[in-house]
């Protein structure tokens, strides 16, 4: 049973494509069929992300506007051979996407994929509502910082009112997932804590990403982070969120982020 | 300052962060939670009240908190003073 996930955040910069690139292909390293979709209309990263930018002919617009047909637009990621792509338009017109287009493209990927990932837009605005809109579950991911945990909660409420599955008077399940966490700062009471977190916003924790290099050095080279060093903290906090999406229980650790000698003298050179 | 901090001469900002958020989403949630029943209790509360009271609509103020036990309801009405056409009523 194909299962529809809403990576999203509410404030932009907290990592929901490079969380979406992530866990897409952590599900895909599990055998699992995925594809991931960029919902980000006008701004389209996730490409960039996983390294396909070069190979985007047709996008999400094209099909919902009936302009391609859905095998021509998806991407098949080179690494992964069940992970699949399909990008989003760099067209400024948002209203390109409809909400009877996002249900019949998201009805067909749910006959061949296991998992359909979608890359919401920043925002409270309508492309954030349409990513939502079919999501069986949803990751908001967050950063241990005032202005995302208030974006957050905002989100949180749109998604218990504005998703198809709440409006049928069902739940959408949500995670919450922390990224760029230091472990060393919310100890020192200088970064506020999971806990902190937890309380506040209620939400069951699917994850922590520590506060590490790998991240951009992975964007960098167009390579999620959990293909591109699967030992980092940061790929083995995404792995084990992906094992507890799977139904797993596994014991909840703040991976921290090694750092030897040689990394510290040389970190504003590194990344 | 990182040496001040080492000797404790500084306390770290986050529960000052945390505190702000509790504050500031319990507001907001009251806001955006159910915006259709407060304003629907807005509306019915101004024209109650100003059957009896001339009303600036926008000085009417209603917040919802909602909290883990118990949620209130806050009313707040500004009365203009010597404008009143009837007897005033006590509403609050």
């Amino acid at each position: 049973m194909a299962k529809v996930l809403v990576v999203t955040s509410g404030k932009g910069g907290v990592g929901k494509t490079t969380s979406t690139a992530a866990l897409g292909a952590a599900l895909a390293q599990m055998g699992q069929n995925v594809v991931v979709i960029d919902f980000d209309v006008g701004l389209r990263n996730l490409d960039l992300v996983m390294g396909a930018e070069r190979r985007v002919v047709f996008d999400l617009i094209n099909v919902v506007q009936g302009v391609a047909k859905l095998p021509q637009a998806l991407i098949r990621d080179k690494r992964l051979e069940n992970l699949w792509l399909l990008p989003a338009s760099q067209t400024r017109d948002k209203d390109a996407l409809t909400e009877e287009g996002v249900k019949r493209v998201i009805a067909d990927l749910k006959t061949k994929f296991d998992w359909i990932l979608c890359d919401s837009p920043a925002g409270i605005e309508r492309g954030a509502t349409l990513a939502m809109r079919y999501a069986d579950e949803a990751i908001i991911v967050t950063n241990p910082e005032v202005s995302s945990v208030r974006d957050s909660d905002r989100i949180i409420g749109m998604l218990d009112s504005k998703t198809a599955r709440a409006e049928r008077g069902e739940r959408v399940e949500k995670h919450l997932l922390v990224t760029r966490y230091d472990a060393g700062r919310a100890a020192r009471g200088e970064m506020l804590s999971i806990d902190d977190i937890l309380e506040i916003l209620a939400t069951p924790l699917l994850g922590i990403v520590p506060e590490s290099q790998d991240v951009l050095r992975a964007s960098n080279v167009g390579c999620p982070v959990t293909l591109n060093n699967a030992g980092s903290a940061p790929a083995r906090a995404y792995s084990d969120a992906v094992r507890r999406l799977m139904g797993e229980q596994i014991e909840m650790k703040v991976p921290v982020e090694r750092k030897g000698l040689m990394d510290r003298l040389l970190r504003r050179r590194a990344a | 300052m990182n040496l001040m901090r080492l000797f404790g001469g500084r306390a770290g900002s986050a529960p000052v962060a945390r505190e702000r958020l509790q504050i500031l989403l319990a507001h907001e949630r009251g806001r955006s939670g159910a915006p259709d029943l407060l304003e629907t209790l807005r509306s019915e509360i101004l024209s109650v009240v100003s059957k009896h009271v001339d009303l600036d609509p926008d000085k009417i103020v209603i917040r919802m908190d909602r909290g883990k036990f118990v949620s209130m309801l806050e009313v707040d009405i500004e009365v203009p003073n010597g404008v009143q056409r009837s007897k005033m009523v006590a509403a609050s």
